[in-house]
């Protein structure tokens, strides 16, 4: 399929996704079980990542400094800035890619195959509007907490790799991490997390509605959803910096 | 009753089905029989909307159903239960939530009424007790009989079956064809089943229509079956040794 036609399909299934909903009881519900599946359930992969993250920043920069005349609050303060503009948005946004992504693909293009949304359509139902809304509002609504998560952890992780290896005195990094703090920064980066929980949700259910086939089709529609979604994320990461930082 | 008229539906430039014209009849269990891949799931997706047809009108008693816009199919659909051939049942709902899905979805009801109809489809289709399990935890039979009362549970109009008993043993599917045949009667429904199933045929088909090669070969009841000059049903009817042999001793 060439580009122009993807895109297009692309843009009348969201047409589709974003049209009236039947009942907006049974959406809330939706959302929530989403948020559950989707947002709690990676609650910990964010964290355990985030703490590592955290510290190899700080001993990386520590690492780098090493003997120069720099003041040792700086590396504080790298490790806060490289957390909050990039790692925490975008390296957690590529990591929800692949997980949330290929689940949504999976399991979008599971009932597609199986013929449950055919099922969905024949009780007059709008499927693509059933089954991929609520999970684009759960993300949306959610990623912003976890990439919050991920910058507060991943800080505690570069304490703890000071703490435990003596690289620099806890009191430096403690003040550079406070140093210069642009809030700002923090908008930022979840102005990213909300364009890539877009991305994430809406790019692999797109792979997984269109599905044609068995079990092997899955599979590669999933493994597709998720190398778009990480490729657009990419894009949109050197956009909005664009935009917002340029 | 069920209208098609002059139906076509082309994939790829092929021409899958041509020019099918029939009458699906009220209270009726109409069989569309046919080989594999002769057109039998393509034409009930037609008749239905999943695929859009090439050419031809289809009426549900006398409404047009191919110049309608989504609104008004939508409307029609909800006139409609349907049996998929895997039986597309929802696997991340139990058997209740799938049967009353489609009440959660329209009806008005309370939730006691809800629980009530539920309850009510499942026993039609001799299930008890299975109300919080998952699909994965179903036999075949069973599934299919939770998927027929999914499709029955908001009282259809039509009834579409495709291939309601494939995978099955001989016995429950008989057991699934005298359901659907009673269900028929009972309600005074529009049912169209397809199936390759010359049990089917013979036990349920009170009016049977034959497609061969995505053209309509032969129509009658199942009485007249047995005795056609159409070769390529007498082909289709008599594919197996047992039924040659036999038919050789009759004749
Ligand atoms: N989406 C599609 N694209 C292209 N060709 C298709 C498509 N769906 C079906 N066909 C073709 O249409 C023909 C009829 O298929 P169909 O599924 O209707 O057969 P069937 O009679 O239901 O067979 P079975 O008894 O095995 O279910 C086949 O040759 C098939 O290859
Ligand atoms: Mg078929």
């Amino acid at each position: 399929m060439n580009f122009f036609t993807l895109f297009g399909r692309y843009f009348i299934l969201m047409g589709r996704v974003f049209s009236r909903p039947e009942k907006t009881k049974i959406y809330v519900k939706q959302i929530i079980r989403e948020i559950e599946v989707l947002g709690l359930n990676s609650v910990g992969i964010v964290i355990i990542i985030s703490v590592f993250i955290g510290a190899v920043i700080t001993l990386q920069t520590r690492y780098n400094l090493e003997s120069s005349w720099i003041p040792l609050y700086l590396i504080g303060l790298t490790a806060r800035d490289t957390l909050l503009l990039e790692f925490s948005s975008t390296m957690v946004g590529l990591i929800l890619a692949g997980k949330v992504g290929s689940n949504i693909a999976s399991e979008i293009g599971t009932m597609r195959i199986t013929e449950q949304i055919d099922a969905l359509e024949m009780m007059g139902i709008n499927s693509a509007s059933y089954l991929i809304l609520p999970k684009i509002i759960a993300a949306m609504l959610f990623n912003p907490f976890l990439t919050l998560i991920s910058m507060f952890v991943g800080l505690i992780g570069g304490w703890l790799a000071v703490v435990l290896t003596g690289a620099l005195p806890s009191s430096d990094y403690i003040f550079g991490i406070q140093y210069l703090f642009v809030p700002f920064y923090v908008t930022y980066a979840l102005v990213k997390t909300v364009v890539y929980a877009f991305i994430i949700t809406s790019v692999p259910a797109f792979y997984g509605y269109n599905v044609q086939g068995g079990a092997l089709e899955v599979g590669r529609s999933s493994t597709r959803g998720v190398v778009y979604s990480s490729i657009l994320i990419l894009l949109a990461d050197l956009i909005i910096t664009q935009l917002m930082l340029a | 009753m069920i209208k098609v008229e002059n139906l076509v539906k082309i994939f790829n430039g092929v021409k899958v089905l041509e020019d099918i014209s029939v009458d699906f009849e009220k209270g009726k269990t109409n069989l569309v029989i046919g080989r594999s891949g002769s057109g039998k799931t393509v034409f009930m997706k037609c008749i239905v909307g999943l695929l859009e047809a090439d050419e031809g009108a289809v009426f549900y008693d006398n409404r047009d159903f191919v110049s309608m816009n989504f609104m008004e199919r939508k409307q029609i659909r909800r006139e409609i239960g349907m049996l998929f051939q895997g039986s597309a049942l929802f696997d991340s709902l139990t058997v209740e939530e799938n049967v009353m899905f489609p009440l959660n979805m329209f009806s008005n009801m309370t939730p006691g009424e809800k629980l009530e109809r539920t309850n009510s489809c499942l026993r039609r289709v001799d299930l008890a007790d299975i109300n919080k399990l998952y699909p994965g935890e179903l036999s075949g039979g069973m599934k299919k009989r939770v998927a027929i009362a999914r499709a029955i549970v908001e009282n259809p109009r039509y009834l579409f079956c495709d291939e309601p008993n494939s995978g099955l043993d001989p016995k429950t599917a008989l057991v699934i064809d005298d359901l659907i045949s009673e269900i028929t009667h009972e309600f005074d429904i529009t049912t169209v089943i397809n199936t390759h199933d010359m049990n089917s045929v013979m036990e349920i088909g009170e009016k049977v229509v034959f497609i061969h090669d995505g053209r309509k070969g032969w129509e009658g009841t199942r009485e007249e079956i047995l005795d056609t000059a159409d070769e390529n049903l007498n082909d289709f009817v008599f594919a197996s040794n047992f039924a040659k042999k036999i038919k050789a001793l009759t004749t």
